[in-house]
């Protein structure tokens, strides 16, 4: 069976969705393939243990573009949130925690840091605009430009002028360079510390000693321009934003097809002209938008073969260092966190006791480790969404840091176990009686996640997000405005600016792209 | 004394290499005029290079052609892999054939020009200039082959003249008369294999020999031996670029700057710039450059390569070149007096605007007499064809002289 | 009391140059330096008798080629010697051995990897193309981005221009990536052996609080082949008479230009009045009067230290406070009674003439950033090794030899807490063991050492925690942003006060363009006649 479309989608992950609607709303037939049963990508609902259900990949919801969601009416198609604005809090084995509330400010430590952190909060925020300026448009081209570029510039540039010297100044300085720094001069807590830096190094290959990280933390915190005033629960699970999506997308016209795993992009006369799936149909259609990351788009799906050396070179070096694992738990009973009300247990917890020792958890993965002392982030989301889990029953989801892709002794059964009880025993420290109420659990290495969710090396946001792998450098110089080396085939997904998280703008400014294009671009 | 053979054996590994041909061709360098190729010690000039020139062009000239940078290249996707790698169609290059080709960057700019012999099914040599074996690697991503430097494992001879083929004869290799320009076909030699390609770089009647380098001096020694009564003499490589000129063929590095090489912007050339044109085939799977030249064929090219004919004798090197109205419109690249065809020839690089065929342009050529500097503006035309292109070249069977 | 048209405090080799350019446009100026010998960290000493030390600088490579023979360096006495070799030892007992001889380099690389030997061509390109870009901003002011001034814009042109330049969005792209990378990750994209990553890495670390896959550090790797000797990018050589020849040769220069040296004269204050520089106060209560008073000090020492709180604007005090000046390095100068042999290598290799590394692995340069990170020193650091006295026989008496270590890393504090003279004497054993691991007859020939860690260089030379560059060289602190956004221009915050150490752009290194820079701006300010070179004249 051969149909024609004028884009066929290769893959269902959120920004593929998100594209493909705005794409069916331009007027274009639009086919979405995915290889799993589910759609979302790394927006998935896992039910890891019979009535136990988790956030799979991703597990807050913090910086989901609010145009998209009002362009798509995601709310009317069943996107809804168990909870919003919750706090985060830095977990003391002393139990004098430190808090980063929903409003904003934090609790647990002197006035003196709470007047820093609004300032630094002020500054942070009038940044993460600025940025919202540069996500929300494709990357400008600064030599090849044309008036779009030029025009895109000319605000980013202004947007630079109108913070005024003094924050220009910070912005200047602070933009490229590490956490570490930035917290020692700015704060006295070494909790509070830990706490904000752990955000710039969240699902990054990096320590917040690596410069660059006040980027992480800037992009972490998207979200703060967006909305969000700290993690929301999408309930029923991240899952659901993948079922409101497609809702979205088919209300749209969209045709979406799950469990149909796409084996090629074809190419005719070196134009992408439509995919061949693994059962052997091939569909044909004008463009070809692929939501996969750049590696696996370029290196398996067209194949290395049908490329320039120097872009087989360049998708080579695109680094997906994917550090992050994560731990999910079937819990017989909601765990007590020592100097924790059972009230706040369904905030985002943290355990980073402080900067040093992300920093040594980030050692072990330079050296192809996992940590031996973990940094996490926990969510228990059955406080608020109680249908994840039986009756009285709870799961306790957390990501955990550091755990190389590429586990230089491999990831075994044995490695992972260990991994695993570690994981746990970090976990039991400051929530002492956990241990008993397990009653099953499950740790997926990035290895796994590259398994259920198609992600080289299981990395969230596709590749590295540092400095010379974002904007004009993402995924690589010459294919840095959605378009690629390859005629007709554009890209999506996080490999492609702004990157990651359940952002959507990947997908959105892809489209606008595509549209601005037109026809047969 | 064994700390001196303990340095020595550390120094040889960084030496200065000498080639399998060493104890023959440092005997009869008279002159002891030696050059560094690419870290291997080859003849500059033996005994005379005018003499060793006219040895190519009127009997046999032989040239240790070693240092040839070379790389095998074996397996299933062997074809497939250089057909995605050079501007040739490989496909056409059928066992037993050699087909000169270039290859290119993304941006459709030359990185080299080199030879690629289908010596059987799967398997080819790539001989080059620039060592490459980063990129060849890196373009060997995806593909089912396996790329090994073989520069120092396989030793070479070039036999050119007009006796050459006599010489070969005289040796005992059977039919090599029948073999036709750009053939290979393989002997047996002393208990291994000598291989034979009608190919060079002198752009007359010439074959090239490649065996084992166990096998080298005793291939030196018979070929000699029986090439002594065709006048057979040893040339260095001075002489092979008088004839190189003469022939009409550029050299890397000299007439262009390998693309992958380069420190300035803009400073590389496409295949249509040297004037290798007719090298890149559409008609051919996807290969290295294909968009960014498609590109180039539709909206024209920089520069143009132009080969001068020059009034006069002076050498035109390092030289302008003007258009009549005395404009700068290009420069010369390789330059140099042709004794065979008593031609003044340059290479040089133009304008795209200029350099048609029969075009008259000018070069700027400074000499000096006992320090007596003059400029001449020497009228030059673009000619079409080599400026000594001898029937020899391509007659199958050669004659015997 | 005599009035100066200037006062330059710190005879480092930047104080020196920039007096010598403000004595050149005709000021009278008087330098000041708290030592008893000039050049701050570019000073040769003989701490040992009969033996010098070139104890802090030790290579002479990044000297601006303009202003050597702008000053006439050369006719005061200076003599920059290019040397050869070079060597990064490895564990199982070969070793990488760097010829200046490019074919004999890629022959001694194909021992290790025929890949790398080929792909060097291609990095070598590569890198001279971006050092060919920041070369060309070394001896430029770098403009004020929040200004409007004319020639803050005129400056951004410059910059423009040069990124138009670069013609394509994917060679501009490749710019930012290599600024932006880490020089492990950039090693990584063109070689696999870890010997010919380790020698070529070290450079990114040099004198850097960072790591080889810290983000950043390839443009470290990139500062160190800025230079060049006799017209060869990225050449090293030694001055003969040690680092201190730079110092004298600068300082004969300004006094042919009728400058004036107080040595043992330390500052305690700059002194300001209605916003303007009156002169500067000594420690001994001695002032000297200038309308112009330029620090060669760092940063922090600047204006936390010899300038009044009162006559600085909170936002300079806050940025001084904040300025990142953390020492990483320590140096071991070492007199030897005969040249150690060292095994691996032939005898009578020119190799030994050059700079001598015993890490031969990315990982064990990180892990040596790791200690520094937890407040130690390495345990297995990375050293930089010369014998100077293979090329220039100044150095030791005939027959003896002169070892210089420059050691990675080296915190200024140990665990939080002072260094003391156990930690410091661990430091210098840990140095020599590393040595001793390929040379066994070294400690024998040991006659004396010298160990410096942070507390000795900030100590005696003033570097602020013993970092050699005055001020980390990351992002916050490059360009215009050295030493402060908005005081990257050579003006401090108050009027007639500049600044012209290695903690303005474009940074360290015995580079002296921040001395030019500054007396450019300083005589742009008189306008008087300005003669300090501008830009590069490279094509």
């Amino acid at each position: 069976m051969t149909k024609s479309y004028d884009v066929v989608m290769v893959g269902g992950g959120h920004n593929g969705l998100i594209c493909a609607t705005y794409l069916a709303k331009a007027g274009r037939r639009v086919l979405v393939l995915e290889a799993n049963e589910q759609l979302g990508g790394g927006a998935a609902t896992r039910e890891f243990h019979p009535g136990f259900s988790v956030s799979a990949c991703a597990q807050w919801m913090y910086s989901l573009n609010p145009t998209i969601a009002k362009d798509l009416n995601l709310a009317s198609h069943g996107l809804q949130y168990a909870a919003k604005n919750l706090h985060s809090i830095a977990l003391a084995k002393d139990a004098k925690h430190v808090t980063i509330t929903g409003e904003g400010g934090v609790e647990g430590v002197s006035a003196q840091d709470k007047a820093a952190y609004r300032e630094f909060r002020r500054k942070m925020g009038k940044f993460s605009k600025l940025l919202d300026k540069l996500f929300t448009v494709r990357p400008p081209k600064v030599i090849e430009n044309n008036w779009t570029d030029r025009i895109n510039l000319l605000k980013i540039g202004l947007g630079v002028k109108l913070l005024g010297k003094a924050d220009m100044y910070e912005l200047l300085r602070l933009g490229l360079i590490n956490m570490f720094d930035v917290m020692e001069e700015t704060f006295d807590d070494e909790l509070l510390k830990s706490l904000i830096s752990f955000d710039g190094v969240l699902g990054a290959h990096m320590g917040p000693r690596s410069p660059g990280t006040v980027y992480g933390y800037l992009y972490r915190h998207m979200g703060d321009v967006y909305g969000f005033n700290g993690p929301a629960l999408v309930k029923g699970g991240m899952g659901s934003v993948g079922v409101a999506l497609a809702n979205a997308a088919t209300a749209a016209g969209v045709e979406i097809r799950s469990a149909a795993r796409v084996k090629s992009i074809d190419l005719t006369a070196e134009r992408a002209s439509g995919v061949t799936l693994e059962n052997g149909e091939s569909i044909s259609a004008t463009l070809v938008v692929s939501n996969a990351d750049p590696k696996t788009t370029f290196n398996n799906l067209v194949g290395r073969r049908n490329l320039e050396t120097n872009t087989v070179r360049r998708v080579k070096n695109f680094r997906t260092k994917a550090s992050a694992a994560k731990l999910h738990l079937a819990l017989d009973g909601l765990p007590e966190f020592t100097g924790l009300s059972a009230g706040q247990v369904g905030n985002r917890l943290v355990i980073a006791p402080d900067m040093h020792h992300i920093e040594r958890a980030f050692n072990c993965a330079k050296y192809g480790e996992f940590s031996t002392a973990p940094v996490l982030d926990i969510s228990i989301a059955t406080v608020h969404d109680k249908g994840l889990a039986p009756e009285g029953k709870h799961v306790l989801s957390a990501i955990v840091q550091f755990a190389p892709g590429q586990l230089k002794a491999g990831w075994t059964e044995a490695t992972k176990n260990a991994f695993k009880e570690l994981a746990i025993n970090t976990i039991a420290d400051y929530a002492p009686g956990i241990k008993e109420l397990i009653i099953a659990s499950e740790l997926l290495t990035p290895a796994d996640l590259e398994g259920e969710y198609n992600m080289t090396d299981g990395h969230w946001h596709h590749g590295d997000i540092s400095l010379d792998q974002v904007v004009m450098m993402r995924p690589f110089p010459g294919s840095e405005q959605y378009g690629t080396p390859v005629d007709g085939l554009y890209l999506c997904g996080a490999g492609a600016h702004p990157g990651g998280n359940v952002m959507g703008l990947a997908g959105k400014n892809a489209a606008n792209e595509i549209i601005k294009r037109g026809g047969s671009a | 004394m064994s700390e001196v053979s303990v340095q020595q054996a550390n120094d040889r590994e960084t030496m200065l290499i000498h080639t399998p041909f060493h104890s023959r061709s440092s005997a009869l360098n008279k002159l002891n005029s030696w050059e560094n190729w690419k870290g291997f010690m080859v003849a500059h000039e033996y005994d005379d290079y005018e003499l060793e020139y006219f040895a190519i062009r009127s009997q046999t000239g032989v040239m240790d052609l070693t240092p040839m940078t070379k790389y095998r290249i074996t397996g299933p996707d062997a074809e497939a892999y250089l057909n995605r790698l050079v501007t040739r169609d490989v496909t056409k290059i059928k066992v037993g054939r050699v087909g000169y080709t270039v290859w290119c960057n993304s941006d459709g700019q030359v990185m080299d020009d080199g030879t690629i012999f289908h010596l059987a099914e799967d398997e080819y040599r790539l001989c080059s200039y620039t060592h490459c074996i980063d990129w060849l690697m890196w373009s060997a991503e995806g593909f089912d082959v396996e790329i090994v430097d073989e520069t120092k494992q396989v030793a070479a001879l070039a036999v050119q003249g007009p006796t050459s083929c006599s010489c070969l004869m005289a040796m005992g290799l059977e039919g090599i008369e029948n073999l036709k320009p750009f053939g290979l076909t393989t002997f047996p030699f002393e208990g291994g294999e000598l291989m034979v390609s009608r190919t060079g770089f002198t752009g007359d009647l010439g074959y090239e020999l490649w065996v084992e380098p166990a096998l080298a001096e005793a291939l030196w020694d018979q070929l000699f031996a029986a090439g002594k009564q065709y006048l057979i003499r040893p040339f260095g490589l001075y002489a092979l670029d008088m004839a190189r000129k003469e022939a009409g063929f550029i050299q890397a590095a000299v007439d262009f700057v390998p693309a992958e090489d380069q420190v300035r912007v803009g400073r590389t050339r496409s295949p249509f710039e040297i004037g290798l044109g007719w090298l890149v085939d559409f008609n051919k799977p996807f290969f290295n450059g294909r968009k960014a030249l498609l590109k180039e064929k539709e909206n024209g090219s920089r520069y143009r390569f132009v080969m001068l004919d020059i009034e006069g004798n002076k050498p035109a090197n390092n030289s302008f070149i003007l258009n009549k109205k005395g404009k700068v419109i290009g420069t010369v690249t390789s330059a140099g007096w042709c004794p065979s065809a008593k031609a003044n020839v340059a290479f040089g690089q133009v304008d795209a605007k200029y350099g048609e065929i029969g075009e008259e342009l000018i070069t700027e050529i400074y000499y000096e007499r006992e320090l007596h500097w003059t400029k001449v503006l020497a009228k030059s035309v673009v000619v079409k064809g080599p400026m000594y292109d001898p029937p020899r070249r391509r007659a199958t069977p050669p004659a015997p002289f | 009391m005599k009035k100066y048209d200037a006062i330059v405090i710190g005879a480092g080799h930047n104080g020196l140059t920039n007096a010598a350019y403000l004595a050149k446009a005709g000021l009278d100026v008087l330098v000041l330096e708290m030592n008893s010998y000039i050049g701050g960290a570019t000073v040769s000493r003989e701490l040992h008798k009969d033996w010098k030390y070139t104890n802090c600088s030790y290579v002479c490579g990044l000297l601006r080629p303009e202003i050597n023979r702008d000053l006439e360096l050369p006719r005061h006495g200076l003599q920059v010697v290019p040397y050869g070799g070079g060597v990064t030892f490895m564990e199982n007992g070969d070793y990488y051995g760097n010829f200046s001889d490019h074919n004999r380099q890629h022959r001694e690389m194909a021992r290790h990897s025929v890949r790398d030997a080929n792909a060097y061509e291609r990095y070598g390109a590569d890198v001279t193309k971006q050092t060919r870009l920041i070369r060309k901003f070394l001896l430029r002011t770098p403009p004020d981005p929040a200004s409007w001034k004319m020639s803050d814009i005129k400056e951004m042109m410059v910059l423009a221009k040069t990124v138009m330049d670069m013609k394509t969005d994917v060679n501009f792209g490749d710019t930012l990536k290599y600024w932006t990378k880490s020089v492990g990750d950039f090693l990584d994209e063109y070689f696999e052996s870890d010997i010919i990553k380790a020698h070529l890495g070290g450079t990114g670390i040099i004198g850097t609080a960072l790591g080889v896959y810290s983000p950043g550090t390839a443009y470290v790797l990139l500062h160190h082949y800025m230079g060049d000797v006799d017209g060869t990018a990225g050449a090293w050589g030694f001055t003969r008479g040690g680092m201190g020849a730079v110092a004298n040769a600068l300082a004969s220069s300004f006094k042919s230009f009728g400058g004036e040296i107080r040595t043992d004269a330390k500052v305690k204050q700059i002194m300001v009045r209605n916003g303007k520089t009156t002169g500067v106060a000594l420690e001994d209560g001695t002032e000297f009067y200038a309308d112009i008073v330029v620090s060669n000090l760092e940063a922090k020492r600047t204006f936390l230290g010899i300038m009044d709180e009162k006559d600085l604007p909170e936002y300079v005090i806050e940025r001084a406070k904040n300025f990142k000046s953390r020492g990483s390095s320590g140096k071991v100068n070492i007199a030897l009674d005969g040249l150690p042999t060292f095994p691996a290598l032939p005898k009578g290799t020119p190799l030994m003439a050059g700079d001598f590394h015993f890490t031969d692995s990315l990982t064990r340069m990180e892990k040596a950033y790791d200690d520094w990170k937890d407040g130690n020193f390495s345990r297995d650091p990375y050293v930089d090794t010369l014998i100077p006295t293979l090329t220039d026989p100044t150095m030791a008496p005939p027959g003896k030899h002169m070892m210089t270590c420059f050691v990675q890393y080296c915190p200024p504090k140990i665990q939080g807490r002072e260094w003391t003279d156990a930690d410091r004497d661990a430091f210098g054993q840990t140095v020599i063991d590393q040595v001793a691991n390929y040379s066994p007859d070294f400690k024998d020939l040991i006659l004396h050492a010298e160990v410096r860690t942070p507390r000795e260089i900030e100590a005696e030379i003033g570097l602020t925690e013993g970092n050699i560059f005055q001020g980390e060289l990351t992002f916050d602190q490059l360009f215009s942003n050295r030493p402060f956004p908005g005081y990257g221009q050579y003006r401090g915050p108050v009027k007639g006060m500049y600044m012209c150490g290695s903690s303005t752009h474009p940074g360290g290194g015995v580079m002296a363009a921040p001395g030019a820079n500054a007396a450019r701006e300083i005589l742009i300010d008189l306008k008087r006649n300005n003669t300090v070179p501008e830009g590069y004249a490279d094509d």
